[in-house]
């Protein structure tokens, strides 16, 4: 048996659930294993998560937000009958702070960054990009099983496996917690970086924060997520959370279109795992040219004007 | 406050990668190994900062063989008071908490800090690993922190914002950007690292739940397709017709 856990977030189910999800569906394919989903307080929860994979949907429900470590108990408490083979879930901000907990008290491995599964003759090994995207590893799992946390953006969402899934409700108390969240402030408006599948990042070349009309502009056309490197962000150009690359937060877009950065190795390390790169840069030597599928050599005030204008006309022309 | 930090110690960022035939080790030859920028810039600095503040000792601790020593006095450097190794070369995240959780047992620590992940396996695991080993909680990638009585409030990054939380103490806390700023050591402090105490353990015999198969390097990039900044139309009809973005 597989368990995965199911997060929502604004009554929806949040992308990288159903990443988890369809990563479990593939181990239960290869394995014959059956699929749990597990969510927390939605009780009207009406996506179908068979076409996703799953078997069953076990909605923890109870008046009470569950905090992160108390959602890590619920898990190891169901885990004690149900004696799963790998629990599954995401490599968010959940998955970062329960993984490692919920896998030393299944005493299970732990392995996060999951981008793949490869069949081997001796079993399944799973796949994961280490040293900064820079090369892959292939783990193979011992006996007891796995915790495994998914690379957000790392796995394909399939809902063609036409299953119907039961639901049943559980009614669990949450035990004390030694977590209290005050408050969450998001960002209002916008797909996170991590979830974003089209990411157009621009950097100095902008040469002031007053020229960024067209890059948001460019993000509405595409429906894309804005992002920008360190310099921009260190002096307040851009916020903080915008700032992708080593320090700032690693992402992997089907597209990321760099506007204006000329690509050190430190930005590569966190956008180098984005399926294609476009980059416009008005300097040849740019290193960023070098890890780029597209690349347009020019004066990006010139050139980014035109591109949306052709996007434009190209969305009106269809 | 008595403060511990883990560091680890990584390849360079700008290091080119590569393994042995085998697939299963990384060639050393040539690297240049550091601290792991994460555990340096904001967990350490971030621990020596709330010493300078409230008083205490900040110890750091590292799993590895003796070659590891440069990595270790350098944050002696920086402004830990003391250091200890356990000398093994750690098989995997598991084995490094085992070793880190079987020194914190007989100590009393209020915070145990990291880098938010290491730059060479990039898997944040083990920071969490340690917090389920020692039952304590645990907080990912914080970015900011503040310690009052028994307790600390951290700001940390989630998925499209920051949430802010009240955690009890001890507590284990992986560190990102915002929470200190990058110190380099000064003459003074390289002197000094050389007569505080660096204290190495025996490792314990820790089970491996998994193994390494192989290392891969991605395939050869395919070279860019530049396109003339006269026909930009050429690249969005790349977005629709390859890419399908629009």
């Amino acid at each position: 048996m597989i368990l995965v856990l199911i997060e929502i977030q604004d009554g929806k189910i949040k992308k990288s659930s159903l990443e988890s999800l369809c990563f479990a569906a593939q181990i239960a394919i290869v394995k014959g294993l059956k699929v749990k989903a597990i969510c927390f307080g939605a009780e009207d929860c009406d996506i179908e998560l068979g076409d996703y994979g799953a078997d069953e949907l076990l909605v923890v429900s109870n008046s009470a937000t569950f905090e992160n470590d108390q959602i890590a108990n619920v898990i190891c408490q169901l885990n004690v009958e149900m004696q799963a083979e790998f629990i599954i879930l995401s490599l968010n901000s959940t998955g970062k702070n329960i993984a490692g907990i919920i896998a030393v008290k299944t005493q299970k491995a732990l392995l996060s960054g999951v981008v793949g599964l490869k069949q081997e003759a001796n079993g399944i090994s799973f796949v994961k990009n280490v040293y900064s995207g820079k090369a892959t590893v292939y783990y193979h799992i011992e006996a007891q099983g796995a915790v495994l946390a998914i690379m957000p953006n790392g796995v394909s969402i399939q809902s063609d496996k036409a299953k119907k899934a039961t639901k049943q409700i559980l009614k669990i108390e949450p035990q004390a917690s030694r977590i209290k969240t005050i408050e969450k402030r998001m960002v209002k408006g916008k797909v996170p970086l991590t979830e974003a599948s089209i990411v157009v990042s621009a950097g100095r070349g902008m040469k002031d924060p007053g020229n960024w009309a067209m890059i948001e502009e460019m993000a509405e056309l595409l429906g894309a997520s804005t992002a920008c490197s360190r310099p921009v962000a260190d002096v307040g150009w851009r916020p903080h959370h915008e700032h992708v690359g080593q320090t700032g937060i690693a992402i992997r877009p089907n597209v990321y279109i760099a506007i204006g950065i000329s690509g050190a190795i430190q930005h590569l390390a966190g956008v180098n795992n984005s399926r294609k790169i476009i980059v416009i840069n008005k300097d040849p030597e740019a290193p960023f040219f070098k890890a780029a599928d597209y690349g347009i050599c020019g004066d990006l005030f010139e050139v980014v004007p035109k591109i949306n204008e052709a996007i434009k006309r190209a969305k009106s022309n269809s | 406050m008595n403060l511990l930090v883990c560091i680890s110690k990584t390849p360079d960022t700008t290091a080119k990668i590569a393994f042995d035939p085998s697939g299963k080790k990384l060639i050393e030859e040539g690297i240049q190994f550091i601290m792991n920028p994460y555990d340096e810039w904001y967990a350490l600095v971030r621990a020596i900062e709330l010493k300078e503040q409230l008083g205490g000792q900040v110890d750091v601790i590292h799993v590895g063989d003796a070659q590891s020593e440069m990595v270790i006095r350098k944050a002696l450097a920086i402004g830990a008071d003391a250091a200890y190794r356990v000398d093994c070369i750690p098989k995997d995240s598991w084995d490094t908490a085992t070793q880190i959780a079987q020194h914190i047992k007989g100590k009393s620590y209020d915070i145990v800090f990291l880098g938010k992940e290491t730059i060479d396996h990039n898997g944040s695991e083990v920071g969490c690993l340690l917090a389920g080993m020692l039952d304590w909680p645990y907080i990912a990638y914080a970015n900011k922190l503040t310690v009052a009585e028994a307790k600390a409030m951290v700001e940390s990054e989630i998925e499209g914002g920051v949430e802010l939380a009240e955690i009890s103490l001890p507590c284990v806390l992986s560190c990102a950007k915002g929470m200190a700023e990058q110190r380099i050591p000064n003459m003074m402090g390289i002197m000094n690292a050389k007569k505080k105490p660096l204290e190495v353990l025996t490792s314990i015999v820790s089970d491996s739940k998994m193994q390494i198969e192989k290392f891969e390097l991605p395939p050869a990039k395919s070279s860019v397709k530049m396109i003339s900044p006269d026909h930009v139309e050429e690249l969005v009809e790349i977005f629709k017709s390859e890419l399908k973005i629009i």
